[in-house]
């Protein structure tokens, strides 16, 4: 398999750079560093430390036995990446990047969220290296997701509202944008997911790739054989990325994403960019985007606000091109009913994000035979949802 | 061959005068008030007009661009409106109209298509602010061959490899982005500004205009003396908004625009 991306910042036609000249540098200078860091031993000791000691890595493969006997097909197995410090695999990434930003002398970090999980993921750790910290988020997030917005100023963050454009995930993506190029020399901007310029999707691909190198090891010593399928939930692309880098090159190993299919393909209230979108540049980077025929970016929509998003990582556009991942949906009811049944049968309490995945494994478990083996990653625990959810169900709590 | 650009900046070189390049979004309120405000400025003393495209999420501008681009989209503005507005505006006026536009909207339209439109209109440069000269690559083929100039911008932050690829690479003239920020900021540390202008000049071949956060006539006043020209966006759009539902707004903006090219006038006297 070629080393992607390429020197550009490209996977196949997709990535690249595409941001005003005032952050090239700042791109050209984190590419640098990077690279030095990946390859600096005492980096990656320090990486390697605060991941096992802090987010107490490696979290567990689990086998759903229950949730297996109920569908009897397909073995499954959960990776457990709601057992991480904070609650999802956001963490991963946000770690790695404040241990770059402290290389570059930087001492305040922006960030941007969607469902809050980024954000509170970042707050944490510049909390922990005692850096100063703002989180950008779309005040419709904010309004679901008002516990995480309680957390992270728990933790020292200042959250700014963005009431722009649909007030979502993209509107706070932009904000952060504008931030970093107007405080470029002093900030470091942690993004979230593989998205936006490169370094970025190439970057926190590679902080995320411990999920997979995990699960690998641990399916391996469990069965004795690779899975034959890998189902994760994609909004941004970073907990599926980070979960199917390992297996890429285990042809038969399936990988399937699964987009936010919000209230149905036909409806156009959606976020399921393979599904309905088109190749296009947001954000600095060339991918799969909803856009009108005149390129303006939809608005999404999902009961989950980490996957309400209008585009998704590069690398996931090249992957689907090439038809090595298989990308579906799954609709908000299709989510809530994963989200209960996880609950019930598990004893586990799913993001929403996370509960698209789960979706998709109760279509495709029972159509498999016993002896084959899906594993589904948990990006992350579903505690920040449970508010929403009583609202959504006249709960009042 | 030597565009309506080129020339411009020639005649006003003869004259010892610098060139007022004023920024409107097309389309806020209306094309037709856009087109009204094209023949206005150029009376009130524009040089060149830098007609913003409006994209619904434009992460180099501030509040002011950002929500004329949504009042413009609003009013039902497309990039072929656009065009068609200005190729009705070359009946009137011979004004170098340069386009400022996301690179998706040219990406949709697909390049090709969009050079050769562009040009026919009578479009005479164009300004992505998200495509820096590295990823130029696939307009830069269907731009040489209609005859569009691309004008790249350089920053504060730029390092001095990056002046120069920025030098090489621009047409018509290089954009200078006075601050680290994004449209409508503040203009500050004019030091600054006059150091990096003096460096960008000796490599480019191309005029240099000075943009973002040159709002007033004073601002003007004092850029002009660096610079080749000078970009006003925010200020002009500003007082737009603010008259919306005035039938005078026209002859207010140029009002304004006349301020700022007397006063750029005086400085260079």
């Amino acid at each position: 398999m070629p080393i992607l991306p390429d020197s550009h910042g490209r996977f196949g036609p997709y990535g690249g750079r595409y941001v005003p000249e005032t952050l090239m540098p700042a791109l050209l200078e984190l590419e640098e560093e990077y690279a030095k860091a990946k390859k600096d031993r005492r980096f990656q000791a320090d990486l390697a430390y605060y991941l096992k000691q802090y987010v107490g890595r490696p979290t567990s493969l689990y086998r759903a036995d229950r949730l297996t006997r109920k569908f009897g097909g397909a073995k499954i197995y959960l990776k457990r990446e709601d057992l991480c410090h904070t609650g999802a695999h956001k963490i991963n990434n946000a770690i790695g990047q404040v241990l770059l930003a402290m290389r570059m002398n930087k001492r305040r970090i922006i960030a941007e969220t969607g469902a809050g999980q980024h954000g509170v993921a970042t707050a944490t750790a510049a909390a922990m290296f005692g850096l100063d910290c703002e989180v950008y988020m779309g005040t419709e997030d904010m309004q679901r997701q008002a516990l995480n917005v309680f957390r992270m100023r728990l933790l020292g963050a200042k959250v700014t509202g963005v009431d722009a454009g649909s007030r979502t995930l993209k509107d706070a993506i932009s904000e952060a944008m504008r931030d970093w190029t107007t405080n470029v020399r002093t900030t470091h901007y942690i993004l979230g997911s593989v998205l936006g310029a490169h370094p970025y999707p190439m970057m926190i691909r590679d902080f995320q790739a411990i999920i997979g190198k995990e699960a690998r090891k641990q399916i391996l010593a469990a069965e004795g054989k690779l899975p034959d399928y890998l189902v994760a939930c994609v909004g941004g692309g970073s907990n599926s990325i980070g979960l199917f880098h390992a297996f890429l090159g285990d042809r038969k190993v399936k990988m399937v994403g699964v987009e936010a299919g919000g209230s149905g393909i036909l409806s156009g209230k959606h976020a399921a960019r393979f599904s309905g979108g088109k190749p296009g540049v947001l954000q600095g980077t060339m991918t799969y985007l909803l856009q009108d025929e005149n390129g303006q970016i939809n608005l999404t929509h999902s009961v989950s606000a980490g996957l309400d998003y209008a585009a998704v990582g590069p690398e996931h556009s090249l992957y689907h091109d090439q038809g090595r991942i298989d990308y579906t949906y799954a609709t908000d009811t299709e989510a809530l009913a994963a989200f209960d049944l996880l609950a019930r049968e598990e004893g586990i309490v799913p993001a929403l994000e996370s509960a698209h995945a789960i979706a998709q494994v109760i279509k495709l478990a029972p159509k498999l035979k016993k002896s084959q083996v899906i594993i589904a990653n948990l990006s992350g625990r579903g505690d920040k949802d449970v508010q929403q959810v009583a609202r959504m169900r006249g709960v009042e709590l | 061959m030597s565009g309506r650009l080129e020339t411009t900046f020639q005649r006003l070189r003869d004259k010892r005068e610098k060139a007022l390049i004023a920024y409107l979004m097309a389309g806020d309120p209306g094309l037709a008030e856009t087109e009204q405000l094209v023949v206005a400025l150029e009376q009130a003393g524009a040089d060149i007009i830098e007609l913003g495209v409006p994209f619904s999420d434009p992460i180099a501008d501030g509040p002011v661009i950002q929500q004329a681009a949504e009042r413009a989209l609003k009013s039902g503005t497309s990039l072929r409106k656009i065009l068609d507005s200005v190729k009705s505006l070359r009946q009137r006026t011979e004004i170098p109209i340069v386009l400022m536009l996301y690179y998706n909207s040219i990406h949709a339209m697909g390049y090709e298509k969009f050079c050769r439109a562009a040009k026919a209109a009578g479009v005479d440069g164009l300004i992505v602010p998200d495509m820096p000269p590295d990823e130029a690559g696939p307009l830069k083929g269907p731009a040489d061959a209609a005859g569009l100039p691309l004008i790249f911008l350089l920053a504060p932050t730029s390092t001095p490899s990056r002046r120069r690829l920025v030098a090489e690479e621009s047409h018509g003239f290089v954009y200078y982005v006075s601050l680290t920020g994004i449209t409508g900021a503040k203009l500050s540390n004019v030091t600054d500004i006059q150091q990096n202008v003096q460096k960008l000049k000796k490599v480019s071949a191309s005029p240099v205009a000075v943009g973002f956060g040159v709002a007033t006539p004073e601002d003007a006043a004092q850029v002009s003396k660096m610079a080749d020209g000078v970009i006003v966006g925010s200020a002009i759009v500003k007082r737009i908004a603010s008259h919306q539902q005035d039938p005078g707004m026209v002859g207010h903006v140029a009002e304004f625009v006349r301020s700022l090219k007397t006063a750029m006038g005086e400085a260079v006297r």
